[in-house]
């Protein structure tokens, strides 16, 4: 494939937390588009592997290429992070501002667009994730649910190429997951190409056209959902899906 | 309730000075005679260098603090430490010897670097205030700030903020919360160590005690009543922070 085609090109991508090897010679290529899940067991390093893609965390070698821009420097970073929006385990919503300050804080300071401008485009964000009735308030009077949703509006709202989940799901009530699921499903639908760690595997199925799993910091296994939860290659990825689909 | 306890601290006190047993004087500061109204007057009006001195040298203190805390919270460890050397020099000076550093020597030093100024016991006090409470309010706004989650910072920088706007519009207003009830507190501790002024001649409260009691030489008295200057300047403020606390904490919930 050809690197200009590609939204996310990682190579030989290691890191190390003092002596705590976290991620370990790590490639992997996302095209334009392509909805990648990203599973395994806790500690693996999946969080860690995003989290570099928006210079969250920082990487010891390698290179990473999002969208044609090699991450280098501070204005190289700048560009990437234009790119990529973030949904986070933990919402983390600005509490004091109301939902739609939220969603027009980014736009209108680091975009520099008008407050009317900004507004209109947060009411529809909001209301491609279902919740334009709750503008005017702040996030702890949402539900986890609701604050999640808030929360992938915010990333919308700067217009991404990319969005990158990080267990958008796993701070959520059971009753809840589903309807921040459907949101996602929704994004993918529409072409927008996304890397999601989570251990929904039923919306692994439906919504990904790649499975990477991933252990002790190395990615040990990819392959389309078919193939991953009908015949995965290595043990560990056997053991893992039994653990995660036993109940 | 606490205004009553006071009330009846002094009360006590006074009843017991003018009751005759004791060798109390207080005709010197009896307003309804006229020397006694003269002194009273004569410390009275020490009330306005003290307050004076105290929030020139609070506000110093804050700006100094911050710009102090911000590069001691920077990944760099380079930024770090001269924010860090900074807190701890200064913590470990004690206010008495920098007060007479600052008022003494500081003028030559500068002469040396060829700045010709002189320091008045006013300035010399505020500098010193400012610098000594600086390291603490520098620690307050680092705490405060720090206390706001990690995820703030990164959700601001995946929108795309800078470092000066995240600051801005994503953690200080959060953390404001946080700092400001001990930064008020703070102040207390700056109106009580402005009595240390005195020792370099600047008229406040406590300089103008000294004066009184050298030519009056009733110390008993005339200290009784500096403390309770102090005691009311201090409850003042204190009830100011607890205005302040509330008013913070109801925000918080909302």
């Amino acid at each position: 494939m050809d690197t200009a085609k590609q939204a996310i090109k990682i190579r030989g991508l290691n890191k190390w937390y003092d002596d705590f090897h976290a991620l370990k010679d790590i490639d992997l290529a996302v095209a334009h588009g392509e909805r990648v899940v990203i599973c395994g067991p806790s500690g693996s390093g999946k969080s860690t592997l995003i989290r570099c893609v928006n210079s969250l965390e920082t990487h010891n070698t390698g290179t990473i290429i999002v969208d044609g821009i090699e991450m280098k420097d501070e204005v190289s970073i700048n560009e990437i992070l234009s790119e990529v929006g973030m949904v986070f385990q933990q919402f983390n919503l600005f509490p004091h501002l109301t939902i739609l300050q939220n969603l027009t804080l980014g736009p209108i300071k680091a975009r520099g667009m008008t407050k009317a401008a900004a507004e209109e485009r947060a009411m529809k964000y909001l209301e491609r994730v279902r919740i334009p009735d709750q503008a005017h308030k702040r996030p702890a009077e949402l539900s986890g649910g609701q604050q999640q949703r808030v929360a992938i509006a915010r990333s919308l709202c700067m217009e991404p190429k990319i969005m990158l989940f990080d267990e958008p799901t796993s701070a959520l009530d059971p009753e809840m997951i589903s309807e921040v699921l459907d949101v996602i499903i929704d994004l993918a639908e529409s072409g927008m190409t996304m890397i999601c760690v989570t251990h929904e595997m039923g919306f692994a199925r439906k919504a990904a056209d790649r499975m990477v799993f991933m252990d002790q910091g190395e990615i040990i296994e990819t392959g389309t959902p078919e193939e991953f939860f009908s015949a995965p290659k290595t043990k560990r990825c056997q053991t893992f899906l039994n653990q995660i689909l036993q109940h | 309730m606490r205004w009553t306890t006071c009330l009846a601290v002094a009360a006590a006190i006074l009843l017991t000075g003018c009751s005759g047993a004791g060798n109390w004087g207080w005709y010197v500061i009896d307003p309804s005679t006229p020397a006694g109204y003269t002194n009273i007057q004569f410390l009275l009006s020490g009330f306005g260098a003290t307050i004076l001195v105290s929030v020139i040298a609070a506000i110093l203190s804050m700006t100094l603090g911050l710009i102090v805390a911000l590069p001691g919270m920077s990944q760099n460890r380079w930024l770090r430490l001269p924010s860090r050397i900074y807190v701890e020099f200064v913590r470990a000076i004690p206010l008495l010897p920098m007060l007479f550093w600052v008022f003494y020597g500081l003028p030559v030093v500068l002469k040396s670097i060829g700045i010709n100024v002189s320091i008045d016991a006013f300035w010399g006090a505020v500098i010193t205030l400012a610098i000594s409470d600086s390291a603490f309010t520098a620690e307050i706004y680092r705490s405060g700030i720090q206390s706001i989650a990690k995820g703030q910072r990164e959700a601001a920088r995946t929108i795309g903020l800078s470092y000066g706007q995240t600051m801005r519009y994503v953690i200080l207003p959060q953390a404001i919360k946080r700092i400001l009830p001990p930064l008020a507190n703070q102040f207390i501790y700056i109106v009580k160590m402005s009595a240390f002024a005195s020792v370099i001649g600047m008229q406040e409260l406590t300089r103008r005690a000294n004066e009184l009691v050298v030519t009056e030489y009733r110390p008993l008295e005339i200290y009784t009543l500096l403390i309770f200057e102090y005691l009311v300047l201090v409850l003042v403020i204190s009830f100011f922070v607890r205005w302040l606390e509330r008013k913070m904490g109801a925000d918080e919930s909302r």
